[in-house]
């Protein structure tokens, strides 16, 4: 007899949207039909192979898929010279920053507006935090000709100017969300509330791997196709599986989408990377899974950044995109039974990483990545030089060029 | 029999609506709050909703919204919520009381000790916006060995497959959400309202409360005569937050406040009350 270890990672959620004792549907009972239903027609299309043609077509024409896995040489040699005698792991970048529209977001985005048309849905829904998935929602919506609405926090349609011009080039309508701190969290109550109002016409694409089960299970499986390409592309450069895998984590979908395919291979080490904002001591950060505590909220149990009294307390984050006091439930389960291992990088570690990227690489990272970055550097360094490190660079800078120019001019 | 029970029996007897008034804890602040909640049965509350603040109150329009961050602004807890309703009692009130609001302040506390902390302050009721049927088990056996009840709640989504299931264990009353919506937006239609009561009547024989997007005494009128009570929540927090402002600024003292909130909680239960009879 040994631990509690299932035969299988990979199997998870059960029938009622659990991971372990993460997840499920807390949402209002006007909502709970919608979901359910969500839920049915998902499974059908998942298991219709003229869907997953459908969606393949798209992320090969459209998205620009596969996206490449690139030896990150130089940032490998600036570690090595750091590091001690024999150490300094090969990092690799999975650069799904080279999809259309600048980051990952598309990959689920094309899956959800193929589902919204199987559902004959009128009308597209979207919350989002740096504007990745707000743009990435946008682009699916001009694609097939549905109307758009993105809520998005009125701090963060102030400090992503660029991004919100672009969706409304794409023709989507921007609704500047001012309840609570204005940011992610805000945005996704707005589009719940918009959601349960308009419930016939109204897909919701959601961007995260959180929110009311069938959320989190689909938001993954359709980012699952990042891990799924680098574990063959790495099988075909290396001959082999990496030994760590990293990714940085919000909600957490480009994570869990580069980690889900490898949850089974049990030498393969995964480590998320947190928003640690001013530091996971001062308060201000967007560490939930390090800092925060099991709770409720956009329709899952997770782990939340909350108080005493259950009130849940702002996150912060030099990046909007990780400016989120919530997780994906199942990134919630992996760090409770120990098979993923969650690590934080503060504002100023990232602002280092996203300049020594774009110096060394010539890939200007977003922030959200470089958080990542941050720690897969110190990682690599604790390495053996013949083990290998794949990073997700899940999005792109130019976005977050303007504020990381205000940001270094302080 | 529960207070909750013994109310609409009461009720029934007098062949009238129940009207049910809902305040947020605390809001605006914790003497202005608890002097309205004592003054809710003398102006015709027959059961009190009241409401415990949460920072992202996803079903709540704009109004309830504002009324959970005035509360939570001048220092209300979950605790201070309970703490309300104890008082309330030991000064003799016996109207029954629902507290309603959303699932992370009680899981936070966690589900038990809440519920035998709220039971024995003397709540009688709650209402967990986003504990739907699937999720209310832990809740419902916690309430249950507290006795206490958990209001279901049913809405214009929940279909004829899916009501058996909302009705089955369900206890106290039947909350129909007239309107697929947040609270304090539109109003539904009557006829809508009509045909989903007689759906509910067939599938259960708790009494039915309708709610969501009633602001007026002529509306609660109109839903008076169809359903076994009537909730008004966000017209009467509107009403609170004029208030609010004027006790700010100092142009108004608690009583007058109360007087004036009371006043309109008095109109909407009078026309509830008539509803039948005219």
């Amino acid at each position: 007899m040994t631990a509690l270890v299932p035969n299988s990672f990979r199997t998870g959620p059960d029938e009622f949207g659990r991971f372990g004792e993460f997840g499920g549907q807390f949402v209002a009972e006007t909502l709970q039909p919608l979901i359910q239903s969500l839920g049915r027609e998902y499974a059908r299309a998942k298991s219709d192979p003229a869907f997953d043609a459908e969606l393949r077509h798209y992320l090969k024409h459209y998205v620009g898929r596969p996206s490449p896995l690139y030896f990150a040489e130089r940032v490998t040699a600036h570690v090595r010279e750091r590091a001690g005698a024999g150490k300094g792991a090969k990092i690799y970048f999975k650069r799904d920053e080279l999809n259309h529209t600048g980051a990952h977001k598309i990959n689920n985005c094309v899956g959800q507006i193929l589902l919204a048309r199987r559902m004959g849905k009128t009308r597209i829904i979207a919350e989002t935090g740096a504007g990745q998935h707000g743009v990435a929602t946008a682009t699916v919506c001009a694609r097939f000709g549905l109307p758009c609405v993105v809520f998005m926090g009125a701090t963060d349609v102030e400090r992503q100017k660029p991004n919100v011009f672009r969706m409304q080039l794409l023709g989507a309508d921007i609704v500047p969300v001012t309840s609570g701190r204005a940011t992610l969290k805000d945005a996704m109550n707005e589009a719940l509330r918009d959601w349960v109002t308009n419930v016939h016409d109204t897909f919701y694409v959601i961007g995260t791997a959180a929110g009311p089960h069938p959320y989190p299970m689909l938001v993954r499986d359709f980012q699952s196709v990042i891990g799924i390409e680098a574990r063959e592309q790495i099988v075909e450069a290396e001959g082999r599986l990496p030994d760590v895998i990293m990714a940085c984590i919000g909600g957490g979908s480009n994570a869990i989408g580069l980690f889900h395919p490898f949850l089974d291979d049990k030498d393969v080490e995964i480590i998320g990377v947190e928003a640690a904002g001013k530091g996971v001591d001062s308060g201000e950060h967007a560490a939930s899974l390090t800092g925060g505590a099991p709770g409720i909220l956009h329709g899952n149990r997770t782990y939340l950044l909350q108080d005493d009294d259950g009130q849940i307390v702002d996150a912060h984050s030099i990046s909007a995109g990780l400016d989120y006091p919530g997780i994906g439930p199942e990134h919630a389960w992996l760090k409770d039974i120990g098979r993923a291992q969650y690590l934080s990088a503060t504002d100023d570690e990232a602002l280092a990483a996203f300049q020594l990227c774009a110096k060394l690489e010539g890939i200007i990272p977003a922030l959200e990545p470089a958080h990542a970055l941050a720690r897969a550097i110190d990682k690599a360094a604790e390495m053996d030089a013949d083990q290998i490190l794949v990073l997700n660079m899940c999005g792109r800078g130019d976005k977050d060029v303007f504020s990381v120019m205000e940001y270094l001019a302080e | 029999m529960s207070r909750i029970a013994s109310t609409f029996a009461a009720i029934r007897q007098d062949r009238r609506a129940a009207f049910i008034p809902f305040i947020m804890a605390g809001d605006p602040d914790p003497d202005a709050s608890y002097a309205l909640l004592k003054a809710m049965p003398e102006a015709g509350a027959d059961i009190i909703e009241l409401g415990v603040a949460f920072t992202d109150p996803m079903a709540d329009g704009p109004s309830i919204q504002a009324a959970g961050l005035r509360a939570l602004k001048a220092g209300q807890t979950l605790t201070g919520t309970i703490e309300m309703v104890r008082r309330f009692r030991a000064e003799g009130g016996t109207t029954p009381i629902i507290l309603m609001g959303y699932a992370n302040p009680i899981h936070r506390r966690g589900f038990e000790s809440f519920v035998s902390e709220a039971a024995e302050a003397g709540v009688d009721g709650l209402i967990v916006v986003d504990l739907p049927p699937e999720e209310d088990g832990p809740l419902r056996s916690a309430a249950a060995a507290a006795g206490i009840d958990v209001i279901r709640l049913a809405t214009p989504t929940t279909d004829a497959e899916r009501l058996p299931a909302v009705v089955s264990g369900a206890s106290g009353f039947i909350y129909y959400v007239s309107v697929a919506g947040v609270t304090g937006r539109a109003s539904a239609l009557e006829t809508d309202v009509a045909a989903a009561i007689s759906g509910l009547r067939q599938a259960s024989s708790l009494p039915i409360a309708v709610g969501f997007g009633i602001k007026t005494p002529g509306h609660a009128a109109v839903f008076g005569r169809l359903a076994d009570a009537v909730v008004v929540g966000s017209a009467i927090v509107d009403r609170v937050a004029a208030g609010a402002e004027a006790l700010e600024k100092g142009a108004l003292d608690t009583n007058s406040f109360v007087i004036d909130v009371a006043g309109f909680v008095r109109e909407l239960a009078m026309a509830t009350r008539l509803a039948r009879k005219s």
